[in-house]
């Protein structure tokens, strides 16, 4: 099902006022409903090779796999259905791609990126994430964020050393906990939500919620959504004012109308044992 | 990246960044800086770079290398920094020039990271010991307050915003008192530079329609005018001013009889906004 009719997007990236190159990779492909945004690091340009292999990998190979299969089929071995399946194995398969990359050349010794990837299906959406890339989302003027980063700052709001006003502070922001292609293999966070008509989900990385206010983005979202490109490069913008002191990409995808898949015999059983 | 800028009298000529880890200068062909004068030898000197420190080598060149005015053989290039040779000057900027306040060091430190397995033991008390709990971010804190507060009272100025720095997030401290509370520059520099203050207020005052004459101060980053549906525009607030950018309509707001293109257009005291219909007069408070 092509969901380009249902599904609105709009990107935009930009290196910000200090850094001189990019290192955050994006890409969206409207049709099979799929977003990917990946923040790099590592020396040099690794960070760049680290975060174009991700979000390459994984767009080529989801769209290999959803020419020939619906992400809310069932699979018959399982009886569960392959989204999330597919979703993680692709986030392994660009894993070992940068692993493997990391390990054999030197000048990518240790590079990896963060990730957040967003699979829309059957009036749902399936996200899965790696350090601190974030998905928000607005719904009914009410702005949220969907991911928890994998971060040392995140577990240590959560193990209550410090509240969620100091982490705004504090000096150690930029340590994550889980990346891509660091290590042999990893372990993507993967979570489903129901989506509505009128949704905005925003994929950014940290240059723009660690120099914009979660309240001025959403904001920024509200007043700006019927234009979604302009609200796009606006929080771009807003980063770069405040000082874009990091590459700066955002995301963002609006659910124009309803998507429903057609489920097959099987499916519809299977929804009616439930 | 550092660069370097090559100027002849006072006239820059180009912009070369430090991509490699040995930078050559010289008066021959085979340099990465060429130099064609005489007063510059063949292989003149060489800039070494090791992640984002440079260093300079004299080469054992005719006329020497001289930074800041200085005749050095070695020099550990420091931001900033004129390297003369001849009538040449090489101005080194290093990685990230400081963007705001609280210095430029930091741009590599906040890149992100990520904690190994086994390392993350370490980091955790590192991170600890830095934040030392709440305690230590406080302690530091209320040094730059305390810091503030003296520079304030030393300086004579009864600012309004140093008297309100503890209520403040580290950045008022940190702006007020930038070299006189190291201790607090970690605490700050992860935050967010201060929003756009300096700059005037902006306002709109309505011409026409049924609310001619109401005001209505641009306080916010963005405010939005029109009707959904209809035609709606943004104005934005930025370091640079005000700007109006069309968001949804078919047709696009008009500024003093003209219409925008669809790039964001600069305001200026007593534009003239047509909007849906309405007039409004845009204009900057003192």
């Amino acid at each position: 099902m092509d969901l380009s009719q249902s599904l609105e997007i709009a990107t935009c990236t930009d290196p910000g006022m200090v850094r001189s190159h990019n290192e955050d990779s994006i890409a969206a492909d409207a049709a099979n409903g799929l977003v990917v945004l990946a923040d790099g690091m590592g020396g040099y340009n690794a960070g760049e090779v680290a975060s174009g292999m991700a979000t390459t990998v994984i767009v080529t190979e989801m769209r290999q796999i959803l020419s020939g299969a619906k992400p809310y089929q069932v699979d018959t071995k399982t009886k569960e259905e392959i989204a999330p399946k597919i979703v993680r194995e692709q986030v392994l398969k660009a894993n070992t791609s940068i692993y493997q990359a990391a390990q054999t050349q030197p000048q990518y010794a240790g590079m990896g990126t963060t990730l957040v990837v967003c699979l829309f299906y059957d009036n749902r959406m399936l996200v899965a994430h790696l350090g601190d890339s974030r998905l928000y989302m607005t719904r009914d003027g009410k702005f949220k964020q969907v991911t928890r980063d994998h971060s040392l700052l995140q577990e240590q709001i959560d193990s209550g050393i410090i509240t969620a006003e100091q982490a705004k502070k504090a000096a150690h922001k930029n340590l994550v906990t889980k990346a891509l292609g660091i290590d042999p293999s990893v372990e993507p966070e993967i979570h489903e939500y129901p989506t509505k008509p009128g949704d905005i989900y925003l994929l950014c990385s940290d240059g723009l919620c660690d120099m914009v206010e979660d309240e001025d983005i959403g904001m920024t979202l509200s007043a700006l959504g019927g234009n979604l490109k302009l609200a796009a490069e606006q929080l771009v913008q807003m980063a770069n004012d405040n000082g874009g002191r990091d590459n700066v990409s955002v995301i963002l995808v609006r659910v124009l109308r309803e998507y429903p898949g057609t489920k097959g015999m099987m499916g519809k059983v299977f929804g009616w044992l439930k | 990246m550092a660069k370097l800028i090559l100027s002849m009298d006072g006239l820059v000529l180009k912009e070369i960044p430090l991509t490699k880890e040995r930078t050559t200068l010289g008066r021959k062909p085979h340099n990465d800086i060429q130099i064609d004068n005489l007063a510059v030898s063949g292989e003149h000197a060489v800039i070494v770079t090791i992640l984002n420190d440079s260093f300079l080598e004299d080469l054992g060149s005719t006329n020497g290398t001289v930074v800041n005015g200085n005749p050095v053989k070695k020099h550990f290039l420091q931001n900033n920094d004129v390297i003369e040779l001849g009538k040449y000057k090489l101005k080194f900027i290093g990685e990230a020039a400081p963007a705001a306040g609280a210095g430029g060091d930091k741009a590599d430190f906040e890149k992100t990271m990520v904690l190994r397995p086994s390392t993350m033991k370490a980091a955790a008390q590192a991170a600890a010991a830095a934040g030392g709990g709440a305690q230590a971010a406080v302690a530091a804190r209320q040094a730059a307050v305390q810091a503030a507060g003296q520079s304030a009272a030393a300086t004579g100025i009864a600012d309004k915003d140093a008297v309100k720095a503890p209520a403040a997030p580290a950045a008022a401290p940190a702006a007020a008192a930038p070299a006189a509370a190291p201790a607090a520059a970690p605490a700050a520099g992860a935050a967010p530079a201060p929003k756009p203050g300096g700059q005037p207020l902006g306002a709109i005052q309505l011409l026409s329609g049924g609310n001619a004459g109401k005001e209505l101060e641009l306080t916010k980053p963005l405010t939005t005018l029109g009707k959904p549906g209809v035609q709606v525009a943004v104005l934005t607030r930025r370091p640079q001013g005000y700007f109006i950018t069309h968001v949804e309509g078919d047709k696009r707001p008009e500024v003093n009889g003209q219409q925008i293109g669809a790039a964001p257009h600069a305001l200026k005291d007593h534009d003239v906004i047509e909007l849906a219909g309405i007039k409004m007069e845009f204009f900057l408070k003192t």
